[in-house]
């Protein structure tokens, strides 16, 4: 197995090395497409990992949070700030900023939410129960989105200056794209230093590890289950206002296909691993953009979902722990 | 939450009946046909109030009230003849009367009403369409229960083996490949039509076949994992599939799929003419004219029929025992000496097998193999079949699976009609809101709340089985046994 994986992965160099010599700097364009989808999955794939990590529940309906917050920011950038395409740059910083806390706060309380109703009265019962809960909160949230906006795409006009940052030998790097990983990066430094140092971050680590000592020393497992799930929740929310700024359009079922990405990146990385979530993101972000930009040999776009789903199960049959994930005792 | 719930329910009510002179003790210490009696009464009086209240009031409403209280009411399962226990069948072989019959009162294709009710919320009854989906839904849960409800394992991915069955009638009953010219048994195929054209019957078989070997060939690497990480592999395949189906028109320059156009025509099933002139047999269920659905609803009877032996037979023998044991505990399971992998493989691959026949059929009906009739919903919705009815229980799957393909063929149309006749613009009783409700819009939402609401009130579903409800009321012991690998 592992020949065949060298192989596998020494082809996938060989491939990239081609199309780079090909177009060097075509190539790097393409690669910080990569990099900006990549950060966005990046503060979906936190969601699912965070709540992984501490639950062992694959929250299903991750992603439709996700989708919900893009729902609620693009609501507050067009109604309630009446944002318009070539606004000035401080009007759009405030408005930006307004709409990034609207849009965490309601959907951390929303995933709180969904944990307090759907996931803790099923905390006794056989795995599967609060996965199938999920799954089903997953299409309420889409029915919800469609109810409120109706089924077709919510357009968000281009507000992000579309302007290079710098342009050398034919690799141009756009502002739209610095402004992504402006509001990503300190998102994801801020969770990690929230983790790591505070008290809170310690009882989720503790939860995390094992529910009954946490129980024991003190710890408040239900509140810090609740809590976690507002920060995935909020992770959620950033991750959403960048899709609508980005991209432009967002609908019901879009937080299920970015959700399966991310779970994907979440896994790729090992799963419950945070740094190993941004790990993985940033390679599906690479991966994605490579097939879907890359001239010589490339499947396509038809494929990109495909070749997502088979990483996903290659991934969890040969190396359930994922790339950073150590190998424990219960095996996955 | 739910005893909780209960207990106070009980609660007040009793304290009601005690004020009136009527304690839970005195009621107790009734006879027993009594009590029965006088809850079938009460049931039977609130539905006939409910019916006039609703403003139907017809023979037919209490023909339908009498049908129920004849087979629901009553406890069959102690009537013996010589010894025999032949009580458990008679409630079986009511529905199935009712069933085998119902083609000649329902309303046909062209929606002739021949004198059946219209039922208060729900409208008229449903099209014999409806039925025939009724019964290939009904194959494809019990297919998931062997997986979902007899071992256990969560498989999110389905509609793969709907999709390879509903292809292989694609490939093997029509003019896919017309680079080929193979005739074994094509019923309606026009003289000079190319392709593979083989009898529809021995198609189905194909199909299971295929689609089983399917099953092993995605079973065998991924049933070691763990249930939750299994259900997301299963997942991940049933998202590959469909796309491989959509994007399978050239590959390699060989047209596999015919892309999103999907492969129709599909030849319709049929007994050829031999059959047709010496036992009566229709020889080609397309050239039926407008009473075709009749045949097709028999037909797929007849397979449900067999899936429901298959189902029962499988439960109690050593095999489906083995699932069963490897439900409750892997663990147990494997220190008496079960194979995991191979029984976990069998359950595997016989869903899949009733998966592939159901598509192959529906295929057949529909005439064509749509890359956009495979999607992730589709595998939830036969889920939410098998969890609403109950885990394990053949009966509990079936009422599943008639209903919620009722709902979201025919049932929401109606429910949200009635309701924007009441409630929406204009509404006979009063105005709520003012543009109309779209109700089947939301169809998936509404099985999401069922997928909900059952598992936190009542997780053995509908009709549990017996011991599937224990399960989930005493927890089983859910740690999977790791590195069990062939």
């Amino acid at each position: 197995m592992p020949a065949v994986a060298t192989l596998l992965v020494a082809l996938l160099v060989a491939w990239l090395f081609v199309n780079f010599v090909k177009g060097p700097a075509y190539f790097v364009n393409i690669g910080f497409i990569g990099l900006t989808n990549g950060a966005l999955y990046a503060l979906v794939a936190l969601g699912y990992t965070l709540v992984y990590g501490i639950l062992e529940l694959i929250n299903f309906a991750h992603g439709d949070v996700f989708m919900l917050g893009g729902l609620f920011a693009a609501t507050m950038l067009l109604s309630v700030f009446h944002l318009k395409a070539g606004a000035s740059t401080l009007a759009l910083v405030a408005a930006i900023l307004g709409s990034l806390v609207v849009a965490m706060a309601a959907c951390g309380t929303l995933n709180a939410v969904i944990e307090r109703v759907a996931y803790r009265p099923l905390r006794g019962a056989p795995r599967v129960a609060p996965l199938i809960t999920a799954i089903g909160m997953s299409f309420i949230l889409e029915d919800v989105a469609i109810g409120w906006k109706g089924p077709g795409y919510t357009a968000v006009p281009s507000l992000l200056p579309t302007g290079r940052v710098f342009s050398v030998a034919g690799i141009t790097y756009t502002w739209e794209k610095l402004i992504v990983a402006v509001i990503t990066a300190p998102v994801l430094l801020l969770l990690v230093w929230f983790v790591k140092q505070t008290r809170q971050g310690k009882a989720m680590r503790a939860t995390a590890q094992d529910r009954d000592a946490a129980a024991m020393m003190g710890i408040d497992v239900n509140r810090t289950i609740s809590f976690t799930f507002m920060l995935a929740g909020a992770l959620a929310g950033t991750g959403g206002l960048v899709y609508a700024l980005y991209f432009g359009q967002i609908r019901y079922d879009t937080g299920y296909q970015i959700g399966l990405i991310a779970f994907t990146a979440a896994v790729l990385g090992g799963i419950g691993n945070l740094p190993g979530a941004v790990l993985g993101a940033l390679l599906i972000g690479f991966i994605q953009a490579f097939n879907e930009g890359l001239l010589w040999h490339a499947p396509g776009s038809d494929w990109t979902e495909s070749i997502v789903f088979s990483i996903l199960i290659l991934i969890l049959v040969f190396r359930p722990e994922g790339l950073l994930g150590e190998r424990t005792p219960e095996g996955a | 939450m739910r005893r909780r719930l209960r207990a106070a329910i009980s609660a007040v009510w009793w304290d009601i009946l005690g004020r009136l002179g009527l304690s839970h003790d005195r009621w107790t210490a009734l006879p027993r046909t009594a009590r029965r009696a006088v809850k079938a009464a009460i049931w039977t009086g609130i539905s006939l109030l409910l019916v006039a209240f609703l403003g139907v009031w017809q023979w037919s409403a209490l023909a339908i009230a009498a049908v129920v209280l004849v087979l629901v009411v009553p406890r069959y399962g102690g009537v013996t003849i010589r010894g025999r226990k032949v009580g458990r069948y008679i409630i079986p072989a009511g529905v199935l009367a009712i069933a085998i019959t119902y083609p000649f009162y329902a309303y046909d294709a062209n929606g002739v009403s021949p004198g059946l009710p219209q039922l208060p919320i729900f409208g008229t009854f449903p099209l014999m369409s409806t039925m025939v989906n009724m019964g290939i839904f009904s194959m494809m849960a019990l297919g998931l229960n062997f997986v979902v409800g007899y071992a256990g394992l969560l498989d999110l991915g389905y509609v793969a083996f709907f999709a390879i069955g509903s292809y292989m009638a694609g490939w093997l009953a029509s003019s896919q490949f017309s680079q080929v010219n193979l005739r074994f048994g094509g019923v309606g195929v026009i003289q000079g039509l190319t392709g593979i054209h083989i009898s529809v019957w021995l198609v189905l078989i194909a199909a299971g076949i295929v689609t089983a070997l399917a099953g092993v060939i995605i079973g065998l690497p991924t049933l070691r994992l763990r249930g939750d990480y299994l259900a997301i592999v299963t997942l991940g395949f049933g998202e590959i599939l469909p796309i491989v189906a959509r994007n399978g028109d050239s590959l390699g320059g060989f047209n596999l799929t015919n892309g999103t156009g999907g492969i129709t025509p599909i030849d319709p099933p049929g007994f050829g003419n031999w059959f047709h002139h010496h036992l009566g047999l229709p020889a080609n269920y397309g050239a039926l004219g407008t009473t075709f659905d009749r045949d097709y609803f028999w037909t797929v009877l007849v397979l449900v029929l067999l899936t429901i032996f298959c189902s029962a037979r499988l439960r109690d023998s050593r095999l489906g025992r083995a699932w069963i044991a490897i439900r409750e505990d892997e663990v147990a399971a494997a220190a008496m000496g079960i194979p995991l992998m191979r029984t976990k493989t069998w359950a595997y691959a016989t869903g899949a097998f009733f998966g592939g026949v159901a598509g192959a059929y529906y295929a057949s009906y529909n005439g064509s193999s749509n890359p956009d009739e495979f999607y992730f919903q589709i595998s939830v919705f036969i889920l939410v079949m098998v969890i609403l009815g109950g885990m394990g229980n053949i009966w509990g799957v079936i009422l599943g699976a008639c209903f919620l393909t009722y709902l979201n063929s025919e049932g929401l149309n109606n429910i949200g009609a009635w309701l924007n006749g009441h409630f929406g613009p204009g509404g006979s009783d009063f105005q709520v809101w003012h543009t109309p409700l779209d109700v089947p819009l939301y169809n998936f939402g509404i099985y999401g709340v069922i997928l909900v609401v059952v598992m936190l009130l009542r997780p053995e579903g509908l009709i549990p089985s017996r011991r599937r409800a224990a399960e989930f009321h005493e927890g089983v012991h859910d740690q999977p046994l790791y590195d069990t690998a062939v």
